[in-house]
């Protein structure tokens, strides 16, 4: 049997230590009644050999990243992961302990995260971080509820249409039980107009909550908007592009007050959905209102500097139905990536990888709409990641040129926002350009739209 | 451990950057470059470069690496940490979950490009169901505590549809502190019920409570004390007669596997923790997975994505659907699918005996354990154990002055992680040891004679412990006065 230790001759000794004749006895406590009669259907065990050649075959099912050329954005993208994340991520003192509940045990865990905590700061511009949340749609929720204890309001949040449509769907399902009205403002050019953002913010609104670069890749206007949120009393809730934050200015900069991102680009594999990272972070004052693990600098009885788990009178195990959020553990193992990441990286390797994915999709961009039949959706200034508006159906379309490479999620499977991108969105492509996609894979991207939109012109 | 240590390493990052080192170094740009200032908004680039440590890779390497070292974990220790099932995380998931095809599947990949992945996520909601005795299951909660409150948000649906306003959840004295916390979040009034002297539910205290206004009955089996809650079955009567929901806290169900099921002992929902019970690694704390089976009246009200199968001649094919009520996402995305992965694996490798063997041997370990150490760290409540025993030190505290807190701290001298302690509250002086059954009787007897051990010490001594530890006792009421959460210059 995998995995268990005693032998038959241990386990008989250890039952007599334990005073009972066999195993079945030390199960007498659980009703007869309620015990399963028979064995659970489950398919039959694998050994390690078989198991690697089961997993093999379904893995050769799937279509992965590195065996194509994937355009594929949409909040999770394939940046580049230097080997020495793996290298890192794979010790076993980080990947196989648990929360630092014991600190003189943990402190290679505490440490590091301390040092997330700085290093998300840093990346920011805002005064803390916390450890880290699941990921980024449950971090804006998060957002969301902090800013309602804060402001004391209820009553309204005002989202734009552009946030994440899976973000927006997470918060709803989590304020349905609330009469929180929440107003979605329509993007129909890619990206809000701040007056009419403004206009809608009054004195019941909790949050507004701007995505920048937002889903369609376009920048949106925060500056403006969350001036007039903060004259309204309401907080300012930015959503970032970590990578973009190599060559935009930081959320704190434009006035937010939480900032919430999908950590994944910092060094985390797509794997199909998670497990990502939730970054969170804000201003001094709301510290204690703060969702999750936070880690404080402290000194041992020795004097000698130390981390351990901090301000815990927030968390559900001490508060129990009065916590700030019900999280309990963050998402460690994610975080010491993000961590080695962006210590890899430095000041110059963000610039750096911020730079060619904004000059790679603004090329892109230019040869997929060069005599393609294709067009930019929106005529918005966009960092790595754009709308193309297809001749006929997306869907058909991303079909038709799959052979060359993924064009990206057709935006019909989205729920978009209302008004005139709802009516078109059947026809809208989503194309994100990394630092790892080549000048010729571009090329041979484009090459291919073409004779497939020349094909399809003769037909 | 503090032996041989490379201290100037394991200066904070920030420390031991230095100006002009960088690690990672990037291709020249291979289109056109134009200036950024054509391509984006003069006014919203960053006016400087970001303000990050600057390393060179042997210096991130060195340092991280000895930083680990400062860690104890499963691989290096005996781990036995009650209420989180700490046991051995298979070396083969590593390899496998790493496959290409499997790690570099995009979530936005067409479904005929992610066949595989979907084949294995339907297999896995299957088996989830059938250990849970619940057939409808969302692999979507990326944690326990949020498998809680989807399981509540569901249930708050089915209510709302049925047209019955019920408001209140229940839980024991001793439930885990997630459990009123996720009730609050899905917008319930919480209940907290006072439990017997014995540490099962009061009967009386439940029937007490119980109303048209009673939601959910929330519920941890085997209990926080290591006990299969023997009435279970009344609890699940009592609950459903008013119409009411019973939800299983999955914590524990390291300890029941192929023994019995939540949904055979009158369970309507539960959360399964992954990365316990089905060895996804603990990563210094999450990621997890808290998938969540329901009863088949609940399944139309989970959030989506779920996977469905279609046959047609001979050939099965995998789609994403939502339920048509669906509370809607909870997360973005399908779910942490690299922890659900590891779990399938794992119940692949061992199939229903294996399972069944797993609890057995959780069971057996644990008892054994508590037998070896009954006569100087007692038990309150119960006669034998499921798969962790809550033992207290209040003896040892008024005869000798020697805490929890002390032992839990020596035990690192010695090697060993330390039980979660003062925990559940229930129990003055509480260590809650949970050894799993990746343990040997060799680990376990070596364990309790270090027990016994450091009982004999000096209590001096033993109120300044841990002594070979690289820190010692941190001063926490600093940590949380003079707060300190971030390097500055």
């Amino acid at each position: 049997m995998a995995y268990l230790f005693n032998t038959p001759e241990s386990q008989a000794d250890m039952l007599q230590t334990v005073g009972v004749g066999s195993i079945e006895e030390l199960f007498d406590q659980v009703p007869r009644e309620l015990r399963l009669d028979r064995p659970l259907q489950l398919p039959p065990p694998l050994s390690e050999i078989e198991l690697e050649s089961h997993l093999r075959d379904i893995a050769r099912q799937n279509v992965g990243a590195s065996g194509q050329v994937s355009f594929l954005g949409g909040g999770i993208y394939d940046h580049f992961i230097p080997a020495a994340v793996d290298a890192i991520a794979g010790r076993s003192e980080f990947y196989t302990s648990y929360t630092p509940y014991q600190a003189e045990a943990s402190q290679g865990s505490l440490q590091t995260f301390f040092e997330y905590q700085t290093l998300i700061c840093q990346l920011t511009g805002m005064d803390v971080s916390n450890a880290s949340l699941y990921e980024g749609a449950t971090a804006m929720v998060e957002a969301v509820l902090m800013a309602m204890r804060v402001t004391g309001r209820r009553g309204k949040v005002i989202v734009l249409g552009s946030v994440h449509p899976e973000y927006r769907n997470t918060l709803t399902t989590y304020l349905r039980h609330f009469d929180t009205e929440i107003v979605t403002v329509p993007t129909p050019h890619g990206t809000a107009d701040p007056g009419d953002v403004t206009s809608l913010i009054d004195d019941r609104t909790a949050a507004v909550i701007v995505q920048h670069p937002n889903f369609f890749g376009c920048l949106e206007s925060p500056r403006e908007i969350f001036a007039a949120a903060k004259q309204q009393g309401a907080l300012s809730i930015s959503v970032f592009d970590p990578i973009s934050l190599g060559i935009l200015e930081r959320p704190a900069d434009h006035g937010a007050d939480i900032a919430v991102a999908e950590g994944q680009s910092l060094g985390i594999p797509l794997q199909y959905g998670g497990p990502y990272l939730g970054i969170f972070a804000c201003r001094q004052e709301y510290l204690r209102q703060m969702p999750g693990r936070l880690i404080g600098e402290t000194v041992d009885r020795e004097g000698r500097r130390c981390f351990v788990l901090t301000l815990g009178t927030r968390e559900q195990h001490i508060r129990r139905d009065k916590a700030t959020s019900n999280i309990c553990t963050n998402q460690g193992l994610l975080a010491v990536r993000a961590t080695v990441y962006l210590s890899l990286l430095g000041p110059r390797g963000l610039r750096e990888i911020a730079e060619l994915c904004c000059q790679k999709a603004h090329y892109a961009a230019e040869q997929l709409t060069a005599n393609t039949g294709l067009k930019l959706a929106f005529d918005r200034p966009f960092f790595k990641e754009f709308v193309l508006r297809c001749p006929d159906d997306a869907a058909n379309f991303a079909h038709r040129v799959r052979s060359a490479g993924d064009i990206g999620p057709v935006l019909s499977r989205f729920s978009t926002p209302t008004g005139e991108l709802a009516a078109s969105a059947k026809s809208l492509l989503l194309v994100a350009v990394t630092e790892s996609r080549t000048k010729s894979q571009i090329d041979c991207l484009a090459k291919t739209i073409r004779s497939e939109c020349s094909s399809a012109t003769k037909k | 451990m503090t032996f041989m240590r490379n201290r100037q390493a394991t200066n904070l990052v920030f420390e031991l950057s230095q100006p002009g080192r960088r690690a990672a170094a990037y291709p020249a740009c291979d289109v056109p470059a134009r200036p950024l200032s054509e391509l984006l908004p003069s006014n919203q680039l960053a006016p400087q470069l970001p303000d990050l440590p600057e390393l060179t890779e042997p210096d991130v390497i060195r340092h991280f690496t000895n930083l680990s070292t400062l860690n104890m974990s499963v691989d290096t220790h005996f781990y036995p940490l009650g209420s989180c099932t700490m046991k051995y995380n298979p070396k083969r998931h590593e390899r496998l979950a790493s496959l290409p095809g499997l790690v570099d599947l995009h979530p936005y990949q067409t479904e005929d490009a992610q066949q595989g992945m979907l084949s294995i996520l339907f297999e896995l909601q299957q088996m989830l169901g059938e250990i849970a005795g619940l057939p409808a299951v969302s692999l979507q909660p990326a944690a326990g505590a949020h498998g809680e409150m989807t399981a509540l948000l569901t249930a708050a649906a089915y209510f709302h549809d049925r047209g019955e306003k019920r408001t209140k959840v229940l839980f024991p004295q001793s439930a885990h502190g997630t459990n009123p916390a996720s009730a609050a979040i899905a917008g319930f009034d919480c209940v907290q019920l006072k439990g017997q002297a014995d540490g099962f539910v009061d009967l009386a205290e439940l029937k007490a409570h119980l109303d048209d206004k009673t939601a959910v009955f929330m519920i941890t089996n085997p209990n926080t004390l290591g006990l299969f809650e023997r009435d279970i079955a009344k609890i699940s009567h009592l609950l459903h007669d008013v119409g009411g929901l019973v939800y299983i806290d999955g914590a524990n169900m390291n300890a029941i596997l192929g023994i019995t099921r939540p949904g055979d002992f009158g369970g309507d929902m539960m959360h399964y923790n992954v990365h316990k019970t089905f060895t996804g690694p603990h990563g210094s704390g999450g990621p997890g997975a808290g998938p969540i089976a329901v009863r088949d009246f609940l399944a139309d009200y989970l959030p989506g994505p779920i996977v469905t199968r279609t046959s047609s001649e001979g050939t099965d094919r995998f789609q994403l659907t939502t339920p048509t009520k669906s509370i809607g996402r909870v997360r973005s995305h399908f779910g942490n699918v690299g922890i659900l992965l590891r779990g399938y694996l794992y119940l692949r490798t061992l199939g229903a005996a294996g399972l069944k063997a797993v609890s057995e041997q959780a069971v057996l370990n644990a008892n054994y354990l508590r037998a070896k150490l009954e006569d100087v760290l007692p038990v309150p409540h119960g006669e034998r154990c499921m798969h962790e025993f809550v033992a207290s030190a209040q003896k040892s505290k008024t005869e000798k002055g020697i805490t929890a807190l002390d032992i839990a701290k020596r035990l690192l001298d010695y090697g060993y992680y330390a039980p979660t302690v003062y925990f559940p509250l229930v129990v003055p002086e509480a260590l809650m040891i949970e050894p799993t059954e990746t343990e040997s009787q060799q680990t376990l007897d070596a364990f309790a004679d270090t027990i016994r051990t450091i009982l004999n010490e000096p209590p001096e001594f033993l109120h300044s412990a841990p002594h070979a530890t690289p820190v010692s006792r941190p001063d926490e009421v600093k940590a949380g006065r003079q707060l300190v959460l971030r390097w500055k210059r």
